[in-house]
C-alpha cells in the first residue's frame, strides 16, 4: 500500500513517513498542498493521504477539497493529521471530504488504530 | 524505590484478596512503579513505610488505594477494531431478532476501566439500531475502582485518548468540547449504568444477561479465579447470550461448557447447548 505524507515541517514528513514505513506502507511526501497536488499526478495513486493543516502555498484543507473535486481520487482516504483541534475544524474537514483526523501530537499506536478504521491494516 | 521481599510479599498478598489480581515474583518493578506516586501522595518516605501504613489500614481506605494504583487501566475506543465489527454485523442483529417479542436487552460490561468500550458499545447502538430507542434497553458497566467509576460516569477524555480509535465521525456526533478535554453528550452517558463490582467478590443480582463484555481482565487472576468468575458470569447470562474476552484470553482448558465463535479474532463465546 502507499501513502503520501503531506507536511510542511520536514521532521513531521520524517516522523510520520517512518511510522508509516513500519506500518507497511510505501511513503512518497509533499511540503504544501499544491506540491501535493502534483504528487498525486506523478507518482499516484495512492491508498491514503496524510494531511497537515496550515502550509504555506496550499493548506491542507485546500488540498483536500481540491482532490475531492476529482473523481479519479475517489478511493484514496485523507486522514487530517493537525494540531488543530477545534470541533468545527473537525467538522470542516469531514464535510471537505476528509475521513479520518488526528490531533497532534501523534503516536505510531494512533496512526495504527485510525488505519485499521480505515480498513487499511496490514495483518 | 526500593522494595524489600517481605513487603512485596505482603503487598502482593493484600492486593490478591482484595482483587484477585496476581503479582508473580519477577513483578517488583512493577509494584515500585505503580505504588511510587501514591508513597508521594500520601506524604510518605517509601513503599516500607507504606506497607506500614497498610497494616493499620482498619478503614481499609489506603488498601483501596494500593489495589486501585496496582490495577492497569488499558483501554482505547473501538479496541482491536473485530469484536465490535462482529458485535455489529452479526450478534447484535441476532439477539434483536430474537428478543422482538419481549424488547429488552442486558448488557454487561465488566472491567469498564476508564469507559471506553461501554462508550464504544453505545455509539454502536446507536448508530446502526436506532429501532433499539424504543426497547427497554439495561446497560450496566462495572469496575472495581472507584476512580475508574467516577471516569466512566464523567465521560470526559483527553485529546490523547480521544485520538485512540474512535472514528472523527462518532466524536463529532457524540462527544463535547469541555476546556481542554473531550466529554461525552449526555444522552450517551445515560443510556449506561455505572457500578462498582468487584469481580472477586460478591456479585449483586443482575438480570440474566444477553451480551457480556469481559475483556482484558482475565488475564490478571489465576487459574481458579478464572474459572469461578466463567462459571458465574454463564449463571448470569442468558443461555443464548454472548461473552466477549479479551484478544489474549480464553475458555479453553477453564471451562468447558462454553463454545468459540467462528468469527474471525473477536473472541466471542457462547454457552454450549444441551
Ligand atoms: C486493562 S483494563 C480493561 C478495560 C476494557 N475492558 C478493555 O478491554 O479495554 C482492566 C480493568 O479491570 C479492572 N479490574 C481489575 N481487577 C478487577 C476485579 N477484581 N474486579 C473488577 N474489575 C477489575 C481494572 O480496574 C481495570 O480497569
Amino acid at each position: 500500500m502507499r501513502a503520501l505524507v503531506i507536511d510542511d515541517s520536514r521532521a513531521i514528513r520524517l516522523i510520520l513517513g517512518q511510522v508509516m514505513k513500519k506500518l507497511g506502507f510505501e511513503v512518497v511526501d509533499a511540503g504544501d498542498g499544491q506540491q501535493a497536488l502534483d504528487k498525486l499526478k506523478s507518482d499516484g495513486p495512492f491508498d491514503i493521504a496524510l494531511v497537515d493543516w496550515n502550509m504555506p502555498v496550499m493548506n491542507g484543507y485546500d488540498f483536500v477539497v481540491n482532490a475531492r473535486k476529482d473523481p479519479q481520487y475517489n478511493d484514496m482516504r485523507l486522514m487530517m493529521v493537525t494540531t488543530e483541534t477545534e470541533m468545527a475544524q473537525v467538522v470542516k474537514a469531514l464535510e471537505a471530504g476528509a475521513n479520518e483526523y488526528v490531533m497532534k501530537p501523534f503516536t505510531k499506536e494512533m496512526i495504527a488504530e485510525k488505519l485499521s478504521l480505515l480498513g487499511l491494516s496490514i495483518e | 524505590m526500593a522494595l524489600n521481599p517481605g513487603d512485596f510479599e505482603y503487598i502482593s498478598k493484600i492486593v490478591r484478596g482484595q482483587s484477585a489480581i496476581v503479582l508473580e515474583k519477577g513483578k517488583e518493578y512493577l509494584v515500585e512503579a505503580r505504588l511510587t506516586p501514591l508513597v508521594a501522595s500520601e506524604n510518605l518516605g517509601s513503599i516500607a513505610e507504606l506497607a506500614q501504613q497498610m497494616r493499620k489500614d482498619i478503614s481499609g481506605k489506603l488498601i483501596a488505594k494500593v489495589v486501585e494504583a496496582m490495577t492497569t487501566n488499558e483501554t482505547s475506543f473501538f479496541r482491536d477494531i473485530h469484536p465490535f465489527e462482529v458485535l455489529k454485523n452479526t450478534v447484535i442483529p441476532e439477539l434483536i431478532q430474537k428478543r422482538e417479542s419481549q424488547k429488552r436487552l442486558n448488557i454487561w460490561c465488566g472491567a469498564s476501566s476508564s469507559g471506553q468500550e461501554p462508550y464504544t458499545l453505545a455509539m454502536l447502538i446507536r448508530e446502526n439500531f436506532p429501532q433499539l430507542k424504543n426497547w427497554k434497553l439495561d446497560f450496566m458497566a462495572s469496575d472495581i475502582s472507584t476512580e475508574m467509576q467516577k471516569r466512566c460516569q464523567d465521560g470526559i477524555y483527553s485529546q490523547l485518548e480521544i485520538n485512540r480509535g474512535l472514528p472523527a465521525m462518532l466524536m463529532v456526533k457524540y462527544f463535547q468540547r469541555s476546556g481542554a478535554q473531550w466529554q461525552i453528550k449526555p444522552e450517551l452517558r445515560q443510556m449506561i449504568n455505572f457500578k462498582i463490582l468487584n469481580l472477586s467478590g460478591h456479585w449483586p443480582l443482575m438480570p440474566k444477561m444477553d451480551l457480556v463484555m469481559m475483556r482484558n481482565v482475565l488475564i490478571y487472576f489465576d487459574v481458579p479465579t478464572k474459572k469461578v468468575i466463567l462459571q458465574k458470569i454463564r449463571e448470569n447470562m442468558q443461555p443464548d447470550g454472548y461473552v466477549f474476552l479479551g484478544a489474549a484470553e480464553t475458555t479453553l482448558n477453564l471451562d468447558v461448557k462454553y463454545e468459540r465463535m467462528n468469527f474471525k479474532q473477536s473472541g466471542c463465546y457462547r454457552i454450549k447447548e444441551g
